[in-house]
């Protein structure tokens, strides 16, 4: 079983994040539950959505508390909450954010990747919406998913130019990571 | 076709499948998801449906109560504090002998406001004559429905049903599910024929005074009909099972790991899907723990879980719900199917959990097993703050 939480603020798309990478793992013949928690009942107030993935259909209806992998979807969360909390000892954090944030300290196998996913997201859709971009960046940096995979995903989702924009975005994102790591 | 779908869109999806002739609802968290689905689908003509747009819950109860009355299938769905101000037209459905189906998408209820998953709402309105079933997935979700159609229209029953899924837990969550084709769909759930309806042609009147003459007699006959239907259910789930190939065995209880068990968590819900990592966990230490998940809560089947639980020697009763100055609601029924019994636990504790949506943990449930001891408690809340109770008030 793998584990998922996502921060964001209600109206970042989180639930669209969990969603997209739930129907990935779909694709690929897994059992997933993507489900949201939200906090206050507004826009901009701090929520959560997780996916839970295993070969088996998913009983366990709890939130996630030992993820084995983080997205921040809105870094200036990384104030006042402990995103990182409970992550596991090889866990990986995926963060929209720039590369001058301030990031805690990590334990020896942890890996955090800072994604400009807004910015590519601005550049390929037109809208600050980071989602797609991240899920690229998460597909580089865990192996979880296929980036093919991911495109039929955003094909499925979208259609139009935001289907493009968004594809392209996913692309971006994955490969932002992949030179990363490369690097 | 399995399909990767969240909750309230699986629901929305089965309520077109069963073309009611009137759908009627008014927003509520979490309730939401499916009847904007809904909407939109009569809207864009996928539905024939009659959607009529109200100005409350009480609007849409009695819109549905009306629409039933008149010969043809119906449908709504609430929640929380709708179910509530519902509840004058929910008894009066019982009442009227109406087969009308409805979703609560389980929410606790105010005050203080709280939009998140217990299941106070529905567990409040147990004796208004409504036949309630509690789905664990949103499998069961979706497949309930379909047998709440059956079951409601059955002329044997004819009593509404009220189907139970956990809000947010399972209308907001994403699975895989297998959608029910249409043609199986047809085959297992006919036209609705209604025995009496208002007709102008035909004019009769419905609900209608009944006076110390007659009253007592229309409430012996829903208690009669709740009673037979223990065995309805168990023979619809059968005929479900012929067309969908998916077993609900008598659709009264589940027993998971109870056969030889010492320990044994009552619940109902989803929850009861963390229930099961947890006896699971358990047993590959050795230990005999299991669950027992009530899946019909009215008619609570009795004589079935005497039958599942003579031989266990401690039994917690988790309860997502309070009944204030008294046992909780599941262990007052689970204290009272053993009673005056020859064989009986020796043990029938009851915990509180979940409450306004308190995430109910793996560890909550290890906290219970724990908590089940030769010493018997009643309403233990498990997972409370104990920072919160501190405060000193008239200071």
């Amino acid at each position: 079983m793998k584990e998922i939480r996502i921060h964001a603020r209600a109206g970042q798309g989180a639930i669209t994040t969990a969603t997209l990478l739930g129907f990935g793992y779909f694709n690929e013949g897994k059992f997933a539950y993507a489900f949201p928690n939200f906090g206050a009942a507004r826009m901009g107030a701090p929520m959560n959505a997780f996916v839970r993935v295993d070969s088996d259909p998913v009983r366990l209806r709890s939130q996630i508390y030992e993820p084995d992998y983080v997205i921040i979807v809105d870094p200036t969360l990384l104030r006042g909450f402990n995103c990182f909390s409970g992550l596991k000892e090889d866990g990986v954090a995926i963060i929209n954010g720039k590369d001058d944030i301030e990031l805690p300290k990590l334990k020896a196998k942890q890996k955090i990747f800072v994604v400009p996913a807004n910015e590519i997201a601005l550049k390929n859709i037109g809208r600050p919406l980071g989602n797609t971009a991240l899920i690229g960046a998460f597909a580089a940096a865990t192996g979880e998913l296929k980036l093919d995979n991911l495109i039929t995903v955003v094909k499925e989702r979208f259609s139009g130019k935001a289907q493009d924009g968004n594809i392209a975005a996913v692309k971006e994102g994955f490969d932002y990571v992949k030179n990363k790591l490369k690097g | 076709m399995k399909e990767f779908v969240e909750g309230s869109h699986a629901i929305a999806q089965i309520i077109k499948a069963c073309q009611p002739g009137v759908i009627s609802a008014y927003p509520i968290t979490p309730q939401t998801h499916i009847v904007e689905d809904l909407a939109q689908m009569v809207s864009n003509g996928e539905l024939g449906s009659q959607f009529v747009n109200v100005e409350s819950e009480h609007s849409a109860a009695s819109v549905v109560l009306g629409g039933s009355a008149t010969g043809v299938r119906v449908y709504t769905a609430t929640s929380s504090q709708g179910l509530f101000y519902m509840q004058e037209v929910v008894f009066n459905i019982a009442g009227m002998r109406l087969p009308v189906v409805m979703t609560c998408a389980n929410r606790a209820v105010s005050a203080p406001i709280n939009i998140w998953n217990d299941q106070q709402d529905s567990i409040s309105l147990r004796d208004s004559g409504w036949i309630q079933i509690y789905a664990e997935n949103n499998q069961e979700a979706v497949d309930f429905h379909l047998i709440a159609y059956r079951l409601a229209e059955d002329k044997r029953v004819m009593l509404p049903v009220m189907v139970c899924m956990d809000g947010f837990i399972l209308t907001h969550g994403m699975e895989t599910l297998d959608l029910p084709e249409q043609d199986k769909v047809d085959k297992f759930l006919p036209k609705y024929n209604p025995l009496y309806k208002l007709d102008p042609a035909d004019p009769i009147s419905m609900g209608l005074l009944a006076d110390p003459d007659y009253y007592m007699e229309t409430r012996f006959a829903i208690q009669e009909t709740m009673k037979s239907s223990i065995d309805y259910l168990s023979e619809i789930s059968g005929q479900f099972n012929a067309v969908f190939g998916r077993d609900y065995k008598d659709l009264l209880i589940e027993e998971y790991q109870t056969k030889d068990a010492e320990k044994v968590i009552v619940a109902m819900g989803s929850v009861c899907g963390t229930i099961k990592e947890v006896v699971d966990e358990q047993r590959s230490k050795g230990k005999k723990v299991g669950l027992l998940r009530i899946i019909a809560f009215r008619p609570f089947p009795y004589a079935r879980i005497y039958e599942a639980l003579k031989h266990v020697s401690k039994i917690a009763v988790l309860d997502k719900a309070v009944s204030l100055g008294a046992y909780a609601p599941i262990a007052v029924e689970m204290k009272a199917a053993f009673y005056g019994k020859k064989k009986a636990p020796q043990v029938i504790s009851s915990f509180v959990a979940g409450l306004g949506g308190r995430d109910i943990t793996l560890e909550s449930v290890r906290e219970i097993f724990r908590r089940l001891s030769a010493k018997e408690v009643n309403s233990d809340f498990i997972d409370l703050k104990p920072e919160l109770l501190k405060e000193e008030y008239g200071k």
